[in-house]
């Protein structure tokens, strides 16, 4: 076991419902990483993230994080799943919501050091003006950093995201991207996206997963390549985000 | 209306009395369990519940007569029929995915039906209607005293887990990554729930206790910022409720609960339009 190992996959496998979502797969993240994990609609995106977290159990293999089993480490994880997946009418504030992740087994109630960190986390995604303001008044980008908030006010080693650019606008985009860049410098940062050719932008490396997982260094990245993770032509749009005073040209 | 302040003070309207105090009273369970039904959507599930509950009351009154269990009195039936129901349809909506809704619905029906069958096989008279609508008027000081324990419990319990409660209705998959046992407090919340639905079935009805569950709750959901002052509104608007409609009834010779209830669903209906109307001007 290597020291700047944080997160090792070793053949792992796993099936819902007897279709095989993931076979022998073996990962390696290293300490500082800052990868996305890509692949189609049913390759097993979200299925690796889930059993990085611990939420699900491989049939096969072992997952260690910082040495351990996942569910043993969970504290040191942070996690920002997709805001559609929340209740649109739930009654909370910004504050509510971030204090989650100053959720403890052995405290009932947030302390004023809990509140300060929530503060923190807050300002460091740039929302400090919101603390006050209805969760679902925000717009999709803003959720996207509130809970981003929510995952940094436990201070991870690891950030685990879960589609963070999903219904958010090509600014918004920017945006998340270059807080995430920022945070890389502190922690370890993984995250799931289907949208490729943006994130190649800014990730150092990109986990390709359609049953098997490939790696590729985002420097490598064209389209052969892409061809292969998702057997066959996809209709590509490139959006380089610098374009030349003519324009930009596809090739 | 005015004389009917003065029916609540006279001493031979005690039943009077009795129920506007049962009223305020269970406003508080119905605004803190009601509020957490509505935001974690179980309102389903304390259908369910509250059916199974009549199953549980059937079976004793049945035992009681036919069998002369005599210390198997309704109250032990439907607590015990209430903690069952709840556990297993907790259980059934973490585990079965797909046909949550049919075997839910299947609990709920079988629930109340073979309440209806054991009653039916029982000597001696039940009126039916006074389980679907309660008969708030034949209240006692015993009643009053279940009651009063039911809301410290639910206060004590809700104040104690508040942060986990919420964290468990708002995002559960998040809550059980920070290492807490989300199972444990959602079926925590379920028999808390099922525990409001006992304690009011019998004096309000299984009717009754859906409407007052999920209406106060529904309303204040447009007005509410944060979970603890949804609670507060739902409490008020529930007292706001049985009291306005008892008084009504009172006052027009109607029953009770049915009363109650298309009071609180007219209210509803008109603030949910007034508040769809506002929100897209």
């Amino acid at each position: 076991m290597h020291n700047d190992h944080e997160i090792t996959l070793k053949n792992i496998s796993f099936a819902y419902k007897q279709r095989n979502v993931l076979e022998n797969v073996d990962l390696v993240i290293k300490k500082g990483e800052f990868a996305s994990i890509v692949g189609p609609n049913g390759g097993g995106k979200t299925t690796l993230l889930k059993l990085i977290l611990g939420l699900i159990k491989p049939d096969k293999g072992v997952i260690r994080i910082f040495g351990k089993p996942p569910d043993k480490v969970r504290q040191q994880i942070g996690y920002m799943p997709q805001y559609a997946h929340l209740d649109m009418n739930f009654p909370a504030i910004v504050m509510d919501v971030v204090l989650m992740g100053r959720l403890k087994k052995s405290n009932l109630w947030f302390s004023r050091k809990d509140k300060n960190e929530v503060l923190t986390a807050i300002d460091e995604v740039g929302m400090t003006a919101f603390v006050n303001t209805e969760f679902n008044e925000l717009s999709g980008g803003q959720k996207q950093r509130i809970l981003i908030a929510r995952a940094l006010c436990s201070n991870p080693a690891v950030l685990l995201l879960d589609e963070p650019t999903a219904n958010v606008d090509h600014e918004t985009e920017e945006n998340l991207f270059s807080i995430l860049q920022k945070l890389n410098s502190k922690m370890t940062i993984l995250l799931v996206s289907h949208d490729l050719g943006f994130v190649s932008k800014y990730v150092k490396s990109v986990i390709c997963v359609n049953r098997q997982v490939v790696i590729h260094p985002t420097t490598l990245i064209n389209g052969a390549m892409i061809k292969d993770i998702y057997h066959g032509d996809l209709k590509m749009v490139r959006h380089d985000h610098r374009c030349s005073e003519e324009g930009h040209t596809h090739d | 209306m005015i004389d009917m302040f003065y029916a609540i003070f006279d001493p031979d309207n005690l039943f009077l009395k009795y129920a506007f105090i049962m009223g305020a009273l269970a406003s508080i369970s119905f605004g803190i369990i009601g509020t957490f039904v509505t935001v974690k959507k179980i309102g389903y599930l304390a259908g369910a519940i509250s059916h199974c509950v009549f199953g549980g009351i059937g079976l004793a009154l049945f035992l009681q007569v036919n069998a002369g269990l005599t210390w198997f009195d309704p109250m032990l039936g439907a607590v015990l029929a209430a903690i069952i129901a709840a556990v297993t349809v907790g259980l059934v909506s973490l585990h079965a995915k797909e046909r949550e809704d049919t075997i839910i619905g299947t609990l709920w029906a079988v629930g109340m039906a073979s309440g209806i069958l054991l009653i039916d096989r029982t000597p001696g008279y039940f009126n039916l209607g006074s389980y679907l609508f309660g008969d708030i008027l034949l209240i006692s000081s015993k009643d009053l005293l279940y009651v009063a324990c039911l809301d410290a419990l639910i206060l004590g319990v809700s104040i104690i887990f508040f942060n986990r409660f919420f964290s468990v209705c708002f995002d559960s998959e998040f809550t059980s990554l920070r290492g807490i046992n989300t199972t444990f407090f959602y079926l925590l919340l379920l028999i808390l729930t099922a525990l409001t639905v006992v304690l009011m079935v019998r004096i309000v009805g299984i009717v009754l206790v859906i409407a007052l569950l999920t209406i106060p709750s529904a309303i204040a959901s447009f007005y509410a910022k944060r979970l603890w002052q949804m609670m507060i509104y739902s409490c008020l608007l529930c007292a706001l409720f049985t009291w306005t409609g008892l008084g009504l009834s009172y006052s027009w010779s109607l029953p009770s609960g049915p009363t109650i209830i298309v009071l609180s669903g007219a209210a509803y209906l008109v603030l949910l339009v007034i508040h769809k109307l506002l929100k897209s001007y």
